[in-house]
């Protein structure tokens, strides 16, 4: 039950945060996001609870590091600025339409539809990265749903 | 409908596979220069099978004969003994990977890298330093050993701290050998102990 080495840890879940991270703030900001997320989590590294849900935890902080660095853009952006509301799309995969969809979604709901199904995480995993009730974040993942239902209708 | 966009989603999730080598490079970079890298590692080659070798900011706290224990749990134990902070970053090794090929080229008869002791126990921090002191060819028995530790009585203790050296080849404990002459045990392996010996012209190699 002890905490595994930075390096496997690092290792078991990089694709996923830069997936993550790429949908929440597009791929040009994903990697700076990433820094900041693995950086914070070494530097907690040691003093984290050996049971914890490694996972959950390093997808919370990747969260959090992308909601800093969307306030951080735009508080930088000044109203003249033709800036995107919202961040470039994910690259291009197998659907890169339905990625542009999803990254216009609400940041909640975005969060949730990614860690749903491309993660295929359970509720309850989603509402702890979230900080959120179990019901809460059904209801981002349905809400996000019903959207990307209706641009495809 | 709906059941069609849960699948696509499940199935284009965009990973951005094969760019993350790059981010892990800027990541264990942005990791050494905020002094968070506790534990480096990296893996060595040598003659007697691949190695992997690990150091803090004091100095070497490991180096492992990897054909004996596994890599995982070498990690492992590096974790639970020093620090979780362990990252494979081959560059702060290259002191080590250096001296230790010139060792096995025979060019280089003591090493020069500074050793970290302080993960070790007091009685076995004292049996490793006084093998260390033990020169390039020469050899001493447990007892000889313990004694310069300043416990003579406890040559066998003294075979167990050897037993468990973190450090083997640059701590020498293949310098260390039974009463009358017998090789007595090594961490990996007989065949390993007397490879180095010969090496340092210690002993004979075996005919036949």
């Amino acid at each position: 039950m002890a905490l595994p080495p930075f390096q496997a840890f690092f290792d078991d879940h990089r694709d996923e945060v830069l997936g993550f991270l790429t949908a929440l703030v597009g791929p040009s900001d994903a990697d700076d996001a990433f820094q900041e997320t693995f950086v914070a989590a070494l530097r907690a590294y040691p003093r984290l609870r050996e049971d914890s849900n490694l996972r959950a935890w390093v997808l919370t902080i990747a969260r959090r590091k992308a909601i800093d660095l969307a306030r951080a853009r735009n508080r930088r952006a000044l109203p003249s600025d033709d800036l995107p509301e919202h961040p470039a799309p994910a690259p291009p995969d197998k659907q890169p339409e339905l990625w542009v969809a999803v990254s216009g979604l609400p940041e909640r709901q975005r969060a949730a539809v990614f860690l749903r199904f491309a993660g295929d995480l359970t509720h309850r995993d989603i509402a702890e990265v979230m900080d959120a009730s179990e019901d809460a974040v059904r209801k981002n993942v349905s809400d996000g749903l019903k959207k990307l239902k209706e641009t495809f209708a | 409908m709906n059941l069609d966009i849960e699948k696509a989603l499940r199935g284009a999730a965009p990973t951005a596979r094969g760019a993350s080598d790059d981010v892990a490079a800027r990541f264990l970079r942005r990791a050494s220069d905020e002094g968070l890298l506790d534990v480096a590692y990296a893996h060595v080659d040598s003659p007697l099978g691949p190695l992997l070798a690990a150091t803090t900011e004091r100095g070497l706290v490991r180096l492992s004969y990897l054909g004996f224990r596994d890599e995982d749990e070498t990690l492992q134990k590096l974790a639970d003994d020093v620090s979780p902070r362990v990252l494979e970053a081959p560059a702060r090794l290259d002191p080590v990977r250096r001296e230790l090929d010139e060792y096995f080229e025979g060019k280089r008869s003591e090493f020069d890298v500074a050793i970290d002791w302080s993960p070790m126990k007091d009685f076995q921090r004292r049996i490793l330093e006084a093998t260390a002191a033990i020169p390039f060819g020469g050899h001493a028995s447990y007892g000889e050993v313990a004694e310069r530790a300043g416990n003579p009585r406890a040559f066998r203790a003294a075979g167990t701290a050897l037993g468990r050296n973190p450090i083997p080849i640059i701590i020498p404990c293949h310098r260390v050998w039974a009463a009358g002459g017998k090789l007595g045990g090594y961490t990996g392996g007989l065949e390993r102990k007397r490879t180095l010996l010969e090496l340092e012209g210690a002993l004979q190699p075996e005919l036949g």
